[in-house]
């Protein structure tokens, strides 16, 4: 019984045990102190105007109270949808390739993928800008800004981050996995596509959807690209987005439209919430077993 | 016993890297029969496992000499697709690793990438490589449901299941039984036995007993040669070779 007893070597081993317990929990308590009170401002704040004319009606400049965001949710998605549809196909195949290729070009596109995920997202907007917007308006005066090339920034944005997270996800399917595959005389595509692609999927889902997340609050690629609408107009021309309602509202002389970013903020943390929901609710109703 | 050649081995060497794991292998494996191969860990006996269905290919750096004739047919000559030859080389592993999907598609992966069998034909090709794997009477009520919550033993039989539906001539285990408790072996065992009336089983094992038990050819490698090869009456009861007494006695390995 004498090993059992407690000594002061014991001791101490509970004491700095204890005290590392109560360090770790503290820090964790804070983080997610600092998250609800983002969120419980975001309510209290943005409740005033969450009704549901806000989300039916375009801005009202004779009477603010009743004017709504209409059009920047409709164009906040569809920068999303346009970012999706660019990034997803470059990102998940360029991801592919990453995790099967062990040449010398698959380290110096990861290397340049990690640069273009470094670049700030404004560099993004003002190179869409400069190759896109610019020359098309100087040729057509008054024109050019679109949601189009919108949406190609966010995408242009999004492709590193999916690229990466497909990779690392392919990574961690494990070999025994590839070669029962193999072992069946299945050739390398099919492997991929129909066993290693779906094992990793929930966790390419997962990472796209934090992408996603990440873009839909970018505004500075946006300045530069869609340049912001009152009214909701056509994709090919000038379309609002809910970061830059945010910033106008925001940065608003009027007291009503100050209080209504907060209602804007707290609508795209909804979208994004419903977003994530969905796409688990999609992955899980997909899987086959 | 009959003895048609079925694989046959010339002067096989294999590095990986700058390590050489297999020096100048040389054998006849004979048509459906029961091969085993046993040695100590690191000896080279799954390295040469996965020679013979180019399962090695995929390592960088690996480097095979020599050639391996699968009735008369040389694996790596240029005519021969490896999809082609891993489909008459089956594969069943030391860990069982169905497929994250359900009991019958796991089964009918194989046979639909090969385009075997489509609709009715493959319900019936399912069924019939269940019953020979002999897992059919366990699950043949829930054949949607996932593969993944069967129990390990029914998972290997699962993989054999698998490994039988695109018809090959050779089977290769790599171990099936070692993850398995002695009940599951037991049923595997009696499973390989009845496989070699229509199949070549090559079986690398680390239970002597086992290898005693089931095998009709016995090979003994140690550090990467090929000790001792031939009937496993002989290699277990009159050794030729001093080392291959050690191992089977005990005295190392």
């Amino acid at each position: 019984m004498t090993q059992l007893a407690k000594t002061p070597v014991l001791l101490q081993r509970r004491v700095m045990n204890a005290l590392f317990q109560a360090v770790c929990g503290l820090c964790a308590i804070l983080a997610i102190l600092i998250l609800g009170y983002v969120l419980w401002f975001l309510l209290s704040q943005g409740i005033t105007y969450f009704k549901p004319s806000f989300f039916t009606n375009l801005p009202d400049n004779v009477n603010p109270a009743l004017g709504g965001i209409k059009h920047s949710i409709i164009g906040s998605l569809n920068l999303l949808g346009i970012a999706l549809c660019i990034s997803l196909p470059i990102g998940i195949l360029s991801g592919v390739y990453q995790a099967e290729s062990s040449g010398k070009l698959s380290h110096v596109v990861r290397f340049l993928t990690d640069v273009l995920n470094g670049i700030p997202s404004i560099v993004v907007g003002l190179f869409v800008y400069a190759i896109w917007i610019l020359p098309y308006a100087l040729k057509h005066p008054g024109q050019g800004y679109s949601g189009i090339a919108g949406g190609t920034a966010l995408g242009i944005m999004m492709i590193p981050l999916v690229m990466r997270t497909t990779d690392e996800m392919l990574r961690l399917v494990p070999q025994s996995l590839w070669d029962a595959s193999l072992a069946l005389g299945t050739p390398r595509w099919r492997t991929m596509l129909l066993i290693v692609l779906p094992a990793a999927r929930n966790g390419i889902v997962t990472g796209v959807m934090l992408a996603l997340a990440r873009v839909s609050g970018e505004t500075a690629p946006l300045l530069f690209t869609v340049l912001g609408n009152e009214f909701l107009g056509p994709i090919t021309g000038p379309t609002d987005a809910l970061p830059l309602r945010l910033y106008k509202y925001a940065t608003s002389s009027d007291p009503v439209q100050n209080s209504m970013a907060w209602s804007t903020a707290l609508t795209l943390l909804l979208i994004i919430l419903i977003l994530s929901i969905l796409a688990r609710f999609l992955t899980r109703a997909g899987k086959r077993i | 016993m009959q003895t048609v050649p079925c694989v046959t081995v010339k002067n096989v060497s294999f590095w990986y890297g700058i390590n050489q794991a297999l020096f100048d292998i040389n054998m006849v494996i004979p048509q459906h029969a029961v091969t085993a191969f046993i040695g100590p860990s690191g000896c080279g006996k799954s390295t040469f496992l996965r020679c013979i269905n180019r399962m090695n290919d995929r390592i960088d750096g690996a480097k095979m000499t020599g050639t391996i004739q699968l009735n008369d047919q040389d694996i790596r000559d240029r005519t021969v697709s490896v999809e082609a030859l891993r489909r008459t080389v089956g594969m069943v592993f030391q860990k069982p690793v169905p497929f994250p999907m359900s009991i019958y598609d796991n089964i009918a992966f194989g046979p639909r990438t090969h385009r075997l069998a489509s609709g009715r034909m493959l319900d019936e090709l399912v069924e019939k490589c269940l019953t020979d794997a002999a897992l059919w009477d366990e699950v043949k009520d829930k054949l949607k449901s996932s593969a993944m919550a069967l129990s390990g033993g029914q998972q290997q039989r699962l993989c054999i299941a698998r490994t039988l539906s695109v018809s090959p001539d050779v089977i290769l285990m790599d171990e099936p039984c070692s993850a398995l408790d002695p009940n599951s072996t037991h049923r595997i065992e009696e499973l390989i036995t009845r496989l070699k009336t229509d199949y070549t089983v090559i079986i690398v094992t680390h239970n002597l007993q086992q290898a005693k038990r089931i095998s009709d050819v016995t090979g003994f490698f140690l550090r990467g040669e090929l000790v001792e090869f031939g009937p496993s009456e002989t290699v277990f009861t009159t050794p030729r070779r001093t080392e291959t007494d050690d191992y089977i006695n005990g005295r190392f390995g």
